[in-house]
């Protein structure tokens, strides 16, 4: 019954959304206020139908009803209770109800929060966002039904993927489609903006928050993803390049750059047709994300069995909303007023530089990940393309943003003064010199480039730093006036100087583990011995031992440093009652200097063990680095400028300090 | 600096970035991609001695021999033809004789396939695309985990 009611309430959301497609649109273009006021009361009870629609498939996965398929597929009466939860969005059907829902929860917001937008626009922008919602729901409803019933009901279900089962993975689909999604706010804007013919400070001022905060829930995902992929697939590497990530990643690049253009055009009025088009770009790569993942055209080393039907509706919904953007955009971009001028060297000119690399950037992991889609369909070669290409590419280009970055906040706007600003960075870059000196004395082996590679990320940490301490005037004010200007900084300040440190911890994680990395696939037979980067490892056997809903194989190893004893790690493998599956789960010990990581192999047969060994140094800075941005894109977001709705004249007053 | 100028300047960087990008990309476009053949592929034409390629199909039943230390050796076919893979490492989880699988590495002049590594994968159904349409293509009938599921996914 309840299910039946989530599935007559997610047909209602589909018609309610049509409604809030056509009648606000129509409102704006006759200038009746009437049928525009729709917009709002139809995005609220949308979203109602569709929390309604979740709340029921919810209530199927928590009571175990496995009479509806979804449920009997991908649930098991003795899975946990959080995976059971979780399993709503472990799974396809699930997973498209979790998007539409992020997709209504911010239509909700522009209906609630955008009472100070202008009529005609926040119609627009209601509409948009209803069309958006309109293409998901019909292809939930035609391709994807959740909420199908199977008759007679199975006795159990087949259980979740057991690799799936995990709490940072049980968290990474919803903060990856609130950045996915969240980029739709955007897109909605910039194509209400287009149909208007005209955008304004103010509207870019409502833009940011909304990709801010998109932003920051992609940055979040993707860092959990990439931490589920490091501890869970028992591989020691943290991203490989593969489709699936990059479908990800290059959202997140192009919200990056939209990010930083939006500012510009926020403080200057200027770049306004640029970020109009990366609204567009920033979106439609979420769409081409959604259609490489879902359709399984690519081979990836995370696919999913999938059903290629529904990657076409996918793509269908990709074609319509990239090339109607992109077509809107062609036509109507002439007519946004062009705004203030700069000098190259200048706040802008860095920003600009900063969108170009980005998206460059973004634009070569495109090339990358599509290329054998391409081949393949012209002359039929079946080919990959790996870490190679995209090391090749994208790591060049990352350098001279992040030389670059540190000078960014010390330029004025309009014009700017590079010797002046190489001068106050002058601190930060003998951080960098004495990094690289240190990591040259004390690495003995290694590519030549890494410590150079360290010294950047020293660099853009010192520099982010540097920021706000130099606003302040730290050394050349009096102690209590440095006090009272740090106290007086803009919230964005501080937001764009964590989350620039957060880029530089990351960089240096990043180096360092990718170049000093000690890996040792050896067999050990119990009471074996074994060195990994300083640290002695005893390998005490495997002994079995059973789980709520799994048996595994644990093997022990007794990890001495210099004759004292520091840990134990239990690596095992497991074997799931349902699906029976086996999985890996490494052994792993971290420290500040780095992760000692153990994976059990197979047995031999000698009685030995085939175990693969690792010493990661600083790897766990590459996720700290992203909970920094993430928290700094966090204070950023609470700095009352950018709350929707505050009075001019408070932004007067800060943009008067930060210009300082 | 007059407007036109300032916009030279900046239209000027754009393109010398995309430009050095442009380069980057037919560089790493001439080392860094990996073909992928079947082991007929391999069998009807000669792939120059010391290539980097992908091997896909099948692990052959009852093929795979452990030898000394994590050395393994195996044989991957599409049915019609099978070529004999050593490996050294640790196999993946869903490593099984007669389910699909992918290596990387190099043939040597013996024919024997030299994989560095051995694709991991997160779901017992899915099948790399290309494994399943080369296999597709040469009439093989994939049994029933290795097929595309119905409605309701894996």
């Amino acid at each position: 019954m309840v299910i039946e009611l989530g599935h007559f309430a997610l047909i209602l959301a589909l018609v309610v959304a049509m409604v809030q497609m056509v009648v606000p649109f129509l409102g704006a273009r006759w200038r009746d206020t009437r049928l525009m006021a729709v917009g709002e009361p139809a995005a609220m009870c949308q979203l109602l139908l569709v929390v309604a629609a979740f709340l029921a498939l919810m209530h199927a996965y928590v009571t175990s009803d496995f009479s509806v398929a979804n449920v009997y597929q991908n649930s098991h009466s003795t899975k946990p209770m959080l995976y059971k939860i979780a399993g709503v969005w472990g799974n396809h059907e699930g997973s498209m109800v979790l998007w539409v829902l992020i997709l209504s929860i911010f239509g909700a917001a522009v209906a609630l929060f955008g009472t100070n937008l202008p009529a005609t626009l926040r119609a627009n922008v209601l509409s948009v966002q209803a069309s958006i919602g309109v293409a998901f729901l019909l292809f939930i409803l035609l391709t994807s039904n959740p909420f199908a019933r199977l008759s007679p009901a199975p006795f159990d279900g087949k259980g979740l993927n057991p690799i799936l089962q995990d709490p940072a993975l049980s968290f990474h689909p919803p903060f990856l489609y609130m950045g996915y999604v969240g980029f739709s706010m955007a897109f909605s804007f910039a194509v209400a903006a287009l149909i208007e013919g005209r955008t304004d400070a103010a509207w870019a001022r409502w833009v940011r928050p909304w990709t801010l905060l998109a932003w920051m829930c992609l940055t979040i995902g993707i860092a959990m993803g990439s931490w589920w992929a490091y501890y869970e697939l028992g591989w020691g590497g943290w991203w490989f390049w593969d489709p699936v990530e990059n479908a990800s990643f290059m959202p997140w690049l192009a919200g990056t750059a939209l990010l930083h253009s939006a500012l510009v055009m926020e403080k200057r009025e200027a770049l306004k047709v640029w970020t109009v088009l990366l609204a567009i770009l920033a979106f439609s790569l979420s769409l081409l994300g959604t259609f490489l993942v879902r359709s399984g055209i690519l081979s990836s080393v995370h696919s999913f069995a999938v059903d290629p039907e529904r990657g076409l509706f996918v793509l269908a919904i990709m074609v319509l909303f990239t090339g109607g953007g992109l077509a809107l955009f062609a036509a109507r971009a002439g007519s946004l007023r062009q705004g203030g001028i700069f000098a190259p060297v200048s706040r802008e000119g860095s920003l600009v530089l900063n969108n170009i690399l980005l998206t460059t950037s973004a634009a070569t992991v495109l090339i990358g990940t599509l290329y054998p889609l391409l081949l393949e369909s012209v002359t039929g070669e079946k080919i990959s393309v790996g870490a190679p290409y995209f090391n090749g590419t994208f790591g060049p280009l990352m350098l001279p943003l992040l030389i670059a970055m540190p000078f960014g906040p010390l330029l004025a706007w309009k014009r700017g003064d590079v010797k002046g600003a190489m001068n106050k960075l002058v601190p930060a870059l003998a951080a960098a010199a004495v990094a690289l000196i240190v990591t040259v004395a004390l690495t003995v082996q290694g590519p030549w480039l890494a410590p150079l590679g360290l010294a950047l990320g020293v660099w853009v940490m010192a520099g982010a730093i540097s920021e706000p301490l130099l606003r302040a005037k730290l050394g050349s004010a009096p102690w209590d006036e440095v006090r009272r200007r740090l106290a007086n900084l803009p919230r964005a300040s501080w937001g764009s100087a964590l989350a620039h440190f957060g880029i530089g911890l990351m960089v240096t994680g990043i180096v360092a583990t990718s170049a000093y990395q000690t890996e040792r696939i050896v067999v050990m037979k119990p009471g074996a011995k074994i060195d990994v980067a300083g640290f002695e490892l005893q390998f005490r056997g495997v002994s079995p031992s059973k789980g709520p809903n799994f048996s595994e194989q644990t093997g022990t190893f007794d990890v001495t440093r210099g004759g004292a004893s520091v840990t134990s790690l239990y690596p095992s493998k497991r074997l799931y009652d349902a699906p029976p599956q086996p999985t890996t789960e490494a052994g792993i010990f971290n420290s500040w200097r780095g992760d000692l990581y153990t994976v059990l192999g197979d047995p031999q047969p000698d009685g030995g063990f085939a175990v693969r060994l690792y010493f990661n140094p600083l790897v766990r800075f590459i996720w700290i680095g992203a909970l920094i941005m993430f928290i700094g894109g966090g204070i950023s977001l609470s700095d009352r400028r950018l709350r929707v709705g505050a009075p001019a004249q408070a932004r007067k007053m800060s943009t008067a300090v930060a210009a300082e | 600096m007059t407007r036109k100028q300032r916009r030279g300047a900046l239209i000027g960087s754009a393109v010398a970035i995309l430009s050095l990008a442009a380069i980057l990309v037919l560089f790493a476009f001439k080392d860094a991609i990996v073909f992928f053949h079947t082991p007929s592929d391999i069998a009807e034409r000669k792939i120059a001695d010391g290539t980097r390629f992908r091997l896909g199909g099948l692990v052959e039943a009852g093929s795979v021999k452990r030898g000394e230390g994590t050395k393994v050796s195996f044989t991957v076919t599409d049915t019609l033809k099978g070529i004999p893979v050593t490996y050294e490492g640790v196999l993946p989880d869903l490593f099984r004789e007669g389910q699909g699988v992918v290596t990387e590495g190099k043939l040597t002049t013996a024919g024997i396939f030299v994989a560095d590594s051995v694709l991991a994968k997160h779901d017992e159904n899915y099948m790399p695309p290309e494994v399943a349409k080369s296999l597709k293509a040469r009439g093989v009938k994939l049994g029933a985990g290795a097929e595309m599921p119905p409605q309701g996914g894996n």
